[in-house]
C-alpha cells in the first residue's frame, strides 16, 4: 500500500481528503467506527491529525476514540511499511502448516507480528481467516493472495520483492 | 421506482431468458458462460478469466454466448470453476490463459476441454457438475441461488422467486401468521446456539417500543468458517428480503446489517443489492402502496471476534468498542439504542423466503425432530474436497468427511474434525456416526457453531490444537470480565507450558479447574465457551497430553522442543542431504554411511525431516 502522508493537514486545518471522509457521513457517533475504517484504509493507519479531525466533528473526547482504534485490531496507530505481508492464521491455513509460514517469515525479516521493519519496507501480520480456505495455507503481499504456500514459495515471493 | 406489475413483468421474461440455467434441455442457442466469482475463485484470478472471456467473445464476435459472474459453487478446493449451460459442463482449475481454448473448442466447434474436467474421488472424470459426488448427498436451501445467478444483478434474482415472499407476506399475510409459519418450520438460530427463531421474532414483535430495529450477524468471526460470506456473495437479495419480511412481523421500519471489514466482495455486493432494491422501490416508503416502510443501512466491523456476540454487536453498530451487555434485558427488549431489536444470523435469513413460498410443513419435513432444515458447513483442513457444503440435518459426520469432503489426502488418517470454531470442540473417529443437530453435538462435547468444520488427520497434535484456540481466545478477549480476560491466559500459559516440555502433572488439572470457573463466571458466550477446545480434548485426548506431561513426547511431532530426531541406519544411504542442508551443522557421517544427529546441537528445525529422501528420519 502506498503511504499516504497527512500533509495538508497543517494547511487549512483538515487534508481535503479527510474532510471528504468525513463529509460522506452525519455528524452522528454510531458513524466513527465507518469513518475509522475508511481513515485506515486510506492512510494505511489512523495517523493522530485525523483522531483530532474525527472528534472534532463527531463531538466524542479524543480518548474514547483512542480506546476504539485500539479495540479493533483493523486499526492502527503506525502506518504498515511498504510490502505489507499477511499470513493467514484461520484455523485451516494453521492446520496445513501456516504457523511455519509465518516462521520463516519472522525469521527473514527480522521482526514480530504487528512491527514494520526499521527501513520500512516490510510490515507483518498474523491474520485471521480471509476466506480463502480452499487455498489454504494462503498468505497475501498487499494483498495479493499466495494460495497453497509452501516456505519454499514465500521464499521465493520475498527475494523477488527484495530484489526490486 | 417500478410497479408490483412492472416487476412480475420482469421476473416472467427473465425467467425464460434464464431457464437454461436451470434446464439442460432449454431450447435455445444461447450459452451462458459462469465464472465463480467468491473469494476463493477471485484470490486465484476468476476476475481475469471473466474479462479474458468477455474479450475473447467480442473479438471473435460471437453471438449468443454471455458470460456471467456468480456465488461460490462450493467446491472452493477445484477452483476457480467455470461453468457452461444449459449443458451444464463443469470445468476445473482454469487459467485465465485457458479461456481461448475453451471458447475455441466448446462455444465454437461443441467439443469437451477433456484436459480441465475435474476428477472425482473415485479417479473418474466427471462433466456436470451433479454428476460430482460431492453434490449427491447435499441439498440447497440456503445456498439455492449461490453459483446459479449473477448475485449484482437484481433482475436475475427475480427470476427465480426474487421478492416473491415478500409480496405475499405483504398482500396476504398478517404479521402473526408470518411468525406463526417461521415458528412452525421448526428454524432454528444458524449462529450457532440455535435458538427458535420464530420464538425470538415473537419475543421482539410483543416488545414495547416505538422504534424497533432488526439487524444480521454477518460478523463472521470464526476462523476457517465462510458461509455467511458465500451467501452474501452470491446472493444477497435474500438477505434483504428476509430482513425486510423478518421487519414486517416484528414492526420495525430499519435495518442494519453487520459484516466484516474483511470481506470486501460480500459488503460491496450486499450494498448493490441495497442501490438495486432502493431503485426499483422495493425498499423505502409505502412499498407497493401497502403502507409498509423498510430500509436497510450496511455497518462494517473492524476486526473483533467478540462482535459476533449480539450484545458486543450492538455497541459496536453503536460506534463502541464491542464489549457486551449484561443480559437480560435481551436484545428483543433493549436493544440497538436500548429499542426492542430482532438480531439473525445470514443463514438464518437466508431460508426465510424459502419458508414462506413452499410453506412450513415441507421445511419441517426436512431434518431431525428437533432439528429442522438444512445446515452450511465450511468444509476445510486435511480433506481432500474444501468446500462450501450444505446439508440435511441429521446427516452424519462420517457422510460429510468421507461420501461429499472426499475423505483424508496423501494417505493418513482422520484424527478428530472441528466443530465450532474457538468455542466448539473436537469429535474424535469413535463419534464420526454422530448425526449432525443441535443437541446431538452438544452431548458429544462439541456444538452446531455457526458451521466452520475442520478437519485434522494424524499429523495433528491435539494439545498444539487446543493451544492455538486458546491463543486465538486470549488474543481476541475484550477484557471486560476477569474470568475470560485473566483466565483464557492462565490457560494459554500452561498450554505453553506442556507443549514446550516442561509440562508437570499437576498442570492437566489445573487447567479443568480454571476451565470450570471460565465457563461458570465469564459475561458472554464467548468467554463461557473458551474453555471448550480444551475441555474436549481432554475428554478425547488426554493420552496426548499425559504423553506430552509425562514422557515429554508429542507423537505427531507438532511440538518441536520435545522432538527427538533420530536417524534409522537401516533405511539411511548416507547421501549426505540432510547434513548440507542442516543449518546447525548437527548432523554428521560419512558419504555412503548411516549418518547422525547429535540432538544437543539440533534446532528442531525439521529441514532433514521433510526433505529425506529415503524417509530415514524419525522424531522418536
Amino acid at each position: 500500500m502506498e503511504e499516504k502522508k497527512c500533509s495538508g493537514c497543517d494547511h487549512n486545518g483538515v487534508d481535503p481528503k479527510l474532510k471528504e471522509i468525513l463529509e460522506k457521513y452525519v455528524q452522528d457517533k454510531s458513524n466513527l467506527i465507518q469513518i475509522l475504517n475508511e481513515v485506515q484504509n486510506y492512510y494505511g493507519y489512523v495517523p493522530s491529525k485525523a483522531q483530532s479531525a474525527i472528534s472534532e466533528y463527531l463531538n466524542i473526547p479524543m480518548a474514547e476514540i483512542y480506546g476504539v482504534i485500539t479495540f479493533y485490531s483493523r486499526f492502527t496507530l503506525k502506518p504498515k511499511g511498504k510490502n505489507h505481508i499477511a499470513i493467514c492464521l484461520g484455523t485451516a491455513c494453521f492446520v496445513k502448516g501456516s504457523e511455519r509460514i509465518l516462521d520463516r517469515a519472522k525469521e527473514r525479516l527480522g521482526i514480530d507480528v504487528g512491527e514494520t521493519s526499521k527501513d520500512g519496507m516490510f510490515s507483518l501480520e498474523a491474520t485471521r481467516c480471509i476466506g480463502a480456505c480452499g487455498l489454504a495455507p494462503v498468505f497475501t503481499v498487499n494483498g495479493e493472495v499466495y494460495g497453497k504456500a509452501t516456505v519454499k514459495m514465500f521464499d521465493e515471493v520475498l527475494d523477488k520483492i527484495m530484489k526490486e | 421506482m417500478k410497479t408490483l406489475e412492472e416487476i412480475n413483468k420482469i421476473r416472467e421474461e427473465k425467467r425464460k431468458e434464464l431457464d437454461l440455467r436451470v434446464n439442460t434441455k432449454a431450447d435455445t442457442r444461447e450459452k451462458h458462460i459462469l465464472v465463480c466469482h467468491g473469494t476463493g475463485c477471485t484470490s486465484s484470478k476468476s476476475v481475469d478469466i471473466l474479462n479474458n472471456f468477455r474479450k475473447i467473445i467480442k473479438e471473435k464476435n460471437i453471438e449468443n454466448v454471455r458470460v456471467i459472474q456468480t456465488g461460490c459453487f462450493g467446491l472452493c478446493a477445484k477452483g476457480p470453476i467455470v461453468i457452461i449451460r444449459p449443458e451444464d459442463v463443469f470445468y476445473a482449475m482454469v487459467k485465465p490463459t485457458d479461456c481461448e481454448e475453451i471458447v475455441e473448442k466448446h462455444i465454437q466447434n461443441g467439443e469437451i476441454v477433456e484436459r480441465l474436467l475435474c476428477k472425482d474421488i473415485d479417479n473418474k472424470t466427471v462433466k456436470k457438475l451433479d454428476e460430482l459426488t460431492f453434490y449427491k448427498k447435499q441439498m440447497r436451501i440456503a445456498l439455492k441461488n449461490c453459483g446459479m445467478i449473477d448475485p449484482e444483478n437484481i433482475d436475475e434474482y427475480f427470476a427465480f422467486d426474487g421478492y416473491k415472499a415478500l409480496e405475499k407476506v405483504l398482500k396476504t399475510m398478517t404479521p402473526d401468521e408470518v411468525i406463526k409459519e417461521i415458528s412452525d418450520s421448526g428454524l432454528r438460530g444458524r449462529g450457532g446456539a440455535g435458538f427458535p427463531t420464530g420464538k425470538k421474532w415473537q419475543f421482539t414483535k410483543d416488545a414495547v417500543g416505538d422504534q424497533k430495529y432488526v439487524v444480521c450477524n454477518a460478523d463472521e468471526g470464526d476462523p476457517g468458517a465462510f458461509m455467511d460470506r458465500s451467501i452474501l456473495e452470491g446472493d444477497p437479495h435474500s438477505v434483504v428480503e428476509a430482513m425486510m419480511i423478518a421487519g414486517y412481523a416484528i414492526g420495525a421500519d430499519k435495518g442494519y446489517i453487520y459484516v466484516r471489514a474483511e470481506y470486501p466482495i460480500a459488503v460491496q455486493r450486499f450494498q448493490t443489492a441495497i442501490d438495486s432494491a432502493r431503485e426499483y422501490g422495493i425498499l423505502g416508503k409505502n412499498i407497493w402502496g401497502t403502507g409498509f416502510n423498510f430500509d436497510l443501512e450496511v455497518r462494517l466491523g473492524a476486526g473483533a471476534f467478540v462482535c459476533g456476540e449480539e450484545t458486543a454487536l450492538l455497541e459496536s453498530i453503536e460506534g463502541r468498542r464491542g464489549q457486551p451487555r449484561l443480559k437480560p434485558p435481551f436484545p428483543a427488549n433493549a436493544g440497538l439504542w436500548g429499542k426492542p431489536t430482532l438480531i439473525n444470523n445470514v443463514e438464518t435469513y437466508a431460508n426465510i423466503t424459502k419458508i414462506i413460498l413452499n410453506g412450513a410443513k415441507w421445511y419441517s419435513s426436512i431434518g431431525t425432530e428437533k432439528s429442522k432444515g438444512t445446515k452450511v458447513f465450511a468444509l476445510g483442513g486435511n480433506v481432500v474436497n474444501v468446500g462450501l457444503v450444505e446439508v440435511p440435518m441429521g446427516v452424519t459426520l462420517r457422510e460429510i468427511v468421507y461420501d461429499i469432503g472426499g475423505g483424508i489426502p496423501n494417505g493418513r488418517d482422520f484424527k478428530a474434525a472441528q466443530t465450532g470454531g474457538p468455542s466448539g470442540g473436537c469429535i474424535p473417529k469413535e463419534h464420526l456416526d454422530t448425526p449432525i443437530e443441535y443437541e446431538s453435538l452438544k452431548e458429544i462435547g462439541s456444538m452446531m457453531g455457526s458451521g466452520g468444520l475442520i478437519v485434522m488427520d494424524d499429523s495433528k497434535c491435539m494439545v498444539n490444537l487446543a493451544k492455538f484456540y486458546l491463543g486465538f481466545t486470549v488474543d481476541e478477549s475484550c477484557g471486560k470480565c476477569t474470568p475470560c480476560r485473566i483466565g483464557t491466559k492462565r490457560m494459554y500459559e500452561i498450554l505453553e507450558k506442556i507443549t514446550s516440555g516442561k509440562g508437570e502433572e499437576e498442570d492437566i488439572e489445573n487447567l479443568e479447574k480454571l476451565a470450570v470457573s471460565i465457563q461458570k463466571a465469564s459475561v458472554c458466550g464467548l468467554g463461557q465457551s473458551a474453555p471448550n477446545p480444551v475441555l474436549s480434548t481432554l475428554r478425547y485426548f488426554r493420552d496426548e497430553y499425559e504423553e506430552h506431561v509425562k514422557e515429554k513426547k508429542c507423537r505427531a511431532g507438532e511440538c518441536k522442543a520435545m522432538m527427538k530426531l533420530v536417524i534409522d541406519p537401516e533405511l539411511c544411504k548416507g547421501c549426505g542431504l540432510c547434513k548440507r542442508n542442516c543449518p546447525a551443522g548437527a548432523i554428521s557421517g560419512e558419504v555412503t554411511k548411516p549418518h547422525k544427529i547429535d540432538n544437543e546441537k539440533c534446532i528442531k528445525c525439521g529441514v532433514c525431516l521433510n526433505n529425506c529422501h529415503f524417509k530415514a528420519i524419525k522424531n522418536g
